[in-house]
């Protein structure tokens, strides 16, 4: 048998939070004692509101690729955009870096951020034993990313403040906006709903034997 | 700085004990490698002059147009507020919100309450309500993008730059400046010697 490492929970302790102070563990919920948070060994429910917020983040991925984000007016023509025909939009006029960009930003990270999350979860509620120091990190990535997707909705905002021209231009957001900041958003708050400590837990439950 | 002391690993909960570690080092988790503690030098000081910067920053990037641009003789300029203001009209009071939550009201925040939390530990008093404050700080901490809405001010250029004269406003400037205002600010806040100071307090 090997030795199993000591872990705050293994020795009856819990680790703020915010404070990151090591408390006794109490018998019912306690505070904590130097700052005031609410202490907990893991996050509560980690697995499953994680997996609520990454369900609803896939679901508001669909209208927000689908529908347009962005409606241009010009001289009484109305063209419509949503991400992807502005990554088009960028890649044919010649703006390589500023297309990869907002593809990397709008696309690919909400994309790989459910992708990372649902395997993390899997891996946590299976008892994966799978190199928990990358699946650790993959979950560090994924915390640090989340928030560079809101640039899209940025861009809209400004060009929407920008270009107000009345009947010569003008540009108005689409409802593909508003269900993209809710992935982002959604996303984010998924990330936070993860507890890392789960992956580790599952690797001590199965050196202590079948369960 | 109390020395040896007991911290759990953030990230993985293993317990270690946790020597003196030099100011500018840092301490890692010897399992999955996740920063346990870095102490700062010269802390305070530092991230008090830092948010001072950041404020004046703030009120500069936030009442300055941040991009213009002249078609034919016309030239039009935006402030951030505008921008949310239209929004709102159009009826997309969601993203309205969102846009003023993560580029106004919670960077505002944050350097309010550093300033509130630094001023007095400067002058060697513990702020009323620190705990809360800071506990707060963290809270929104990850929901403020400035950085992420300067990237999105220059993808707008660009993509204005076909149609039209772009011209940089001071606000512009501003942003940018106090983004790497923001990134010196965390890296010089020594969170660990803040929550230090609630043990002194009681």
């Amino acid at each position: 048998m090997t030795k199993l490492p000591p872990t705050a929970r293994r020795l009856g302790l819990v680790a703020c939070h915010r404070c990151h102070l090591l408390c006794r563990q109490a018998e019912g919920p306690a505070d904590c004692p130097r700052c005031g948070a609410p202490l907990h060994s893991r996050k509560p429910n980690s697995v499953a509101r994680t997996w609520a917020f990454v369900l609803s983040a896939m679901v508001f991925y669909i209208p927000a690729n689908v529908l347009p984000v962005m409606y241009t007016t010009s001289l009484g023509a109305v063209q419509s955009d949503t991400i992807m025909s502005g990554v088009i939009y960028f890649i044919n006029s010649g703006s390589w870096p500023i297309a990869l960009v907002i593809f990397i930003a709008s696309v690919f990270v909400p994309m790989l951020k459910l992708l990372i999350l649902s395997f993390l979860l899997i891996s946590v509620q299976r008892h994966w034993q799978w190199r928990p120091v990358d699946r650790t990190r993959m979950y560090r990535i994924t915390e640090a990313i989340g928030r560079w997707s809101m640039l899209d909705i940025y861009v809209v905002t400004i060009l929407v403040a920008l270009v107000h021209l009345g009947a010569l231009a003008n540009i108005e957001a689409g409802l593909g906006a508003p269900f993209f900041a809710a992935v982002v958003v959604v996303t984010m708050l998924a990330a936070e709903s993860f507890d890392p400590r789960l992956i580790w837990d599952g690797m001590e439950d199965s050196n202590d034997g079948p369960n | 700085m109390k020395t040896p002391h007991l911290i759990a690993c953030h990230e993985c909960d293993l317990v270690h004990q946790l020597g003196a570690v030099p100011p500018g080092g840092s301490a890692r988790c010897a399992r999955c490698g996740s920063p346990l503690y870095r102490p700062k030098r010269d802390s305070i000081n530092r991230t008090l002059a830092l948010t001072m910067t950041g404020l004046f920053l703030f009120i500069i990037a936030n009442t300055n147009p941040f991009l213009g641009f002249k078609i034919g003789a016309e030239i039009r300029e935006t402030i951030l507020a505008t921008g949310i203001y239209q929004l709102y009209q159009q009826d997309m009071k969601m993203i309205a919100t969102v846009v003023l939550f993560t580029v106004v009201i919670v960077p505002a925040l944050s350097l309010v309450s550093m300033l509130y939390i630094l001023v007095p530990l400067q002058l060697n008093l513990v702020p009323r309500h620190l705990a809360k404050v800071f506990r707060m700080l963290f809270f929104i901490k990850p929901w403020g993008m400035m950085e992420i809405f300067m990237l999105g001010i220059l993808v707008s250029a660009v993509k204005l730059g076909k149609m039209a004269t772009i011209i940089p406003g001071v606000a512009l400037f501003a942003f940018l400046a106090l983004i790497f205002v923001q990134a010196a600010m965390a890296v010089t806040l020594d969170s660990h010697l803040i929550w230090e100071q609630l043990n002194r307090h009681q």
